[in-house]
């Protein structure tokens, strides 16, 4: 059914935060997902790249790190290195829960 | 003539773009309206035109309002902001804010909101043409003490740097009282006075309080001057002045993290690359400061591509330690904790302390 894709036009809409959570490995595949399909592969790739090559930096400055989170203004990432590889917890914060 | 002010107003729907052009013509400062359905067109205009104000759908095609609010922010960061939207949804809400826009505001949908709506933007858009005085501006701490103590007000004067507070109470026009981080009297109006910025409220003044302080201001204030002239200028002190003090200071950094009972701290200066890390009860200063360097980048391209807003703050857990990572102003500190320190109240913890670390 792609061939539908063609006849769809760009409709009006505000990129989500991503939300949910990933697995990826050591070679930053990702494994398994609960993100919405609506958040592009890409876009976990790149927060999983970033999340390892924090890991990787820190075992070589002698910090080597079991778990992160990175407190953005209005996103949470955590993240538990796993093997190489991490689970990586992405969770929007919203007016109510910007504390958490 | 008098000029207008030039607002720019983006939404992919024309109906909704005419009907804003005709309410806010009509604003007492009759602002010059333009108008695009179209992000790109949008910065494409604020780059050849000086805009006052940008309204910004959120839905577009293509390029959506956060996206353009993102790029808007860092290219025209004198710009205001207002996002106008029919989507009542908070984490929108909250990620504007994030972004930095002035004013983030739901269609209005009746008179009465129409008119508040109409109110706002007309006081975004004059906020720096009302005469008279809105503050102190670019003065020092001992200049408003100065100041109080000249007029010879009674007041209390509350000083906040980050997560530390201190009080200094004047009666007519004499210091009498001080108090901050435990301490009291003499010894707490030095320590407010090494405070290198922050903001400060008049409160009532308390006639009851118990004086502490006997010296008069002027001299309390000639000494603290002194002090902090002997710091920021070490070319006129002796090498071994200078030595000394610099040997004060790393004694009393160290004494400042066993009393808060952490086990290192890193700074490193929002230099960009090249920046040389300091650190204190760790022996890994470069390569934390490398890491530092690492981590800042990484989430500052994280956080714009995802228009996630700016990085707070970053922690960690190792087997040995707990870290949190705080970027300020002009530094960003790695703050190391032993790892059974409750993880709750660290974050907090570490900006006590670095709050008062370069005073």
């Amino acid at each position: 059914m792609g061939f539908l894709g063609l006849f769809s036009k760009p409709s009006p809409g505000v990129q989500v935060l991503p939300s949910g959570t990933v697995t990826v490995d050591r070679n930053n595949q990702i494994l398994a997902t609960t993100v919405s399909s609506a958040c592009s592969e890409e876009v976990l790739q790149e927060i999983g790249d970033q999340v390892l090559t924090l890991f990787r930096h820190a075992r070589k400055a002698q910090l080597p790190l079991s778990e992160l989170t990175i407190h953005f203004s209005s996103l949470k990432i955590t993240a538990r290195e796993l093997r190489g590889g991490a689970i990586i917890f992405l969770a929007p914060k919203h007016t109510f829960n910007a504390a958490s | 003539m008098e000029s207008r002010h030039k607002v720019l107003i983006v939404d992919d729907d024309p109906a909704v773009l005419e009907l804003y052009r005709d309410l806010l013509s009509q604003l007492p400062s009759r602002p010059e309206i333009f108008t695009t359905t179209s992000g790109a067109r949008a910065l494409a205009m604020l780059k050849s035109e000086g805009f006052r104000l940008l309204l910004c759908d959120l839905k577009m095609p293509r390029m959506d309002g956060l996206q353009v609010l993102s790029i808007v922010r860092r290219s025209f960061p004198e710009l205001r902001t207002v996002v106008m939207t029919a989507v009542h949804n908070e984490e929108f809400r909250s990620r504007a804010y994030a972004l930095g826009v002035d004013l983030f505001w739901l269609k209005p949908d009746t008179q009465q909101n129409m008119e508040m709506f109409l109110q706002c933007i007309e006081s975004l858009l004059g906020r720096d043409d009302e005469s008279g005085f809105r503050g102190v501006q670019s003065k020092s701490l001992m200049d408003l003490i100065q100041m109080e103590c000249l007029s010879q007000s009674s007041t209390v004067l509350r000083i906040t740097r980050g997560s530390l507070t201190g009080r200094i109470w004047i009666v007519s026009g004499e210091l009498i009282d001080a108090e901050t981080d435990g301490a009291r009297g003499e010894m707490a109006f030095r320590r407010i006075l090494e405070w290198k910025s922050g903001t400060f409220e008049n409160l009532p003044s308390e006639s009851g309080r118990e004086r502490t302080i006997t010296k008069p201001a002027n001299a309390l204030l000639l000494e603290a001057a002194q002090a902090m002239d002997e710091i920021a200028a070490p070319e006129s002190q002796s090498a071994e002045d200078a030595e000394q003090a610099d040997h004060r200071k790393t004694v009393w950094r160290l004494a400042s993290l066993t009393r808060a009972g952490a086990d290192f701290v890193v700074s490193l200066p929002n230099e960009g690359d090249g920046a040389k890390a300091e650190g204190w009860g760790t022996e890994a200063t470069q390569e934390l400061g490398a890491w530092m360097q690492h981590a800042l980048e990484a989430c500052s391209k994280l956080g714009h591509d995802l228009q996630a807003g700016s990085l707070a703050n970053l922690d960690g857990r190792s087997l040995d330690h707990r870290i949190v990572l705080l970027p300020q102003d002009t530094k960003t500190y790695l703050v190391g904790w032993p790892s059974d320190v409750a993880a709750s109240q660290l974050s907090e913890q570490s900006k006590q302390l670095v709050a008062s670390w370069d005073s």
